[in-house]
């Protein structure tokens, strides 16, 4: 940091003139440029020198802090969409093999990281679709969003809770805070479509109205507050109604604000739709979206 | 520091000028591959969980 660049080769005019040199370039026998320089110059050099390393120290952090910012929002989605692809190419190639990574009941027994199920959101447009894998953990969320371990699966009853990232590692939930009261989620397993409507009144596009059960649309919470993901959402000891239709919720969090860890967005719906598929053979079913499915995106003005 | 580093660098303008954009694409990747994946997960961002899980 403290390099010389300046430091004590050049001299004003006047140092040579006295020692009658000619020109400024020419130094005079008598003095020689290693001459040590008088103690308030060099003290000068010195805060200088200390100075513009400093400046450079400063400039130098706050490129780093852009690359940082152009590392989360780019290069880990680059990274993300990669894993992403790799998880949903291994879903489908596993579906079209009759292979149903979800077990037959329980919801325990799924290798972290492995998708589990394809998600569609018609309000977040045609070209949304991600593999949701299993697990919540750091590495499985890099792949897709992430199904909480020990939650529901899609169209149990019970909480099917699933984490995403806001920004950057693919961002699936990048723009969950545009999902109103009445919008449709999609989630297709092997066997089965099924469409969870988010919570809240629609008529009034009040995302904070409750169901039946207490359960608004969307809540903004704390990091603490796990009890959004139980069988029966923030409601503790409750133990979820199989012939309850307005049992059967889905979850989904993600950061908030963006950009910070500091609360959680909280998205409830609730099963609306089960529609299975179609057989093929006696393992493989049709997994061209039925046209009661595609009318959800008309039906989201998409 | 960077004119200590110019300075130290052999050759003509042109080749400094290379060298300059090979340090600078080394210490980037170092940064985007090397150090930020492993200091991120430190950093309170990004968190999407509730409770840790």
């Amino acid at each position: 940091m403290t390099d010389g660049e300046y430091g004590g080769h050049h001299r004003p005019a006047s140092d040579y003139a006295e020692a009658g040199a000619p020109t400024v370039m020419t130094a005079p026998a008598g003095a020689p440029l290693g001459r040590p320089l008088p103690p308030r110059r060099r003290v000068g050099e010195t805060i200088r020198a200390v100075l513009r390393g400093i400046g450079q120290t400063l400039v130098t952090l706050g490129l780093v802090v852009l690359l940082f910012v152009v590392y989360e929002v780019w290069v880990t989605n680059i990274f993300a969409h990669e894993a992403q692809h790799k998880v949903h190419t291994a879903l489908e190639n596993a579906w079209a093999v009759g292979v149903d990574p979800l077990p037959g009941s329980g919801t325990s027994g799924i290798p972290l990281g492995t998708g589990i199920a394809n998600l569609y959101i018609p309000r977040l447009g045609r070209d949304y679709a991600f593999t949701i894998v299993e697990g919540s953990d750091d590495a499985s969320l890099e792949k897709g969003p992430g199904h909480y371990v020990g939650t529901a699966l899609p169209g149990q009853v019970g909480d099917f809770a699933v984490a995403g990232h806001r920004v950057g590692k693919g961002e699936p939930f990048l723009n969950l805070d545009h999902l109103q009261p009445g919008d449709t989620i999609i989630v297709e397993t092997l066997k089965a479509w099924y469409v969870y409507t988010v919570l809240g009144n629609a008529k009034t596009a009040n995302l904070a109205a409750p169901d039946v059960n207490g359960v608004p649309g969307r809540e903004i919470v704390d990091p603490s507050q796990n009890r959004v993901i139980l069988p029966v959402p923030d409601k503790l000891g409750a133990v979820p109604d199989p012939k309850n239709p307005a049992d059967y919720y889905m979850t989904m969090t993600t950061c908030h604000p963006k950009f910070t860890a500091k609360q959680r967005m909280i998205v409830h719906a609730v099963l609306t739709t089960k529609l299975l598929k179609v057989k093929v053979n006696a393992t493989t079913y049709v997994s061209t979206m039925p046209p009661s499915i595609q009318a959800l995106y008309t039906a989201a003005g998409v | 520091m960077y004119t200590w580093i110019w300075r130290r660098l052999p050759g003509a303008l042109a080749l400094k000028l290379v060298q300059v954009l090979l340090l600078v694409a080394a210490v980037s990747a170092l940064l985007l591959f090397v150090v930020f994946p492993w200091i991120e997960p430190h950093l309170p961002i990004n968190h999407v969980t509730v409770n840790g899980q």
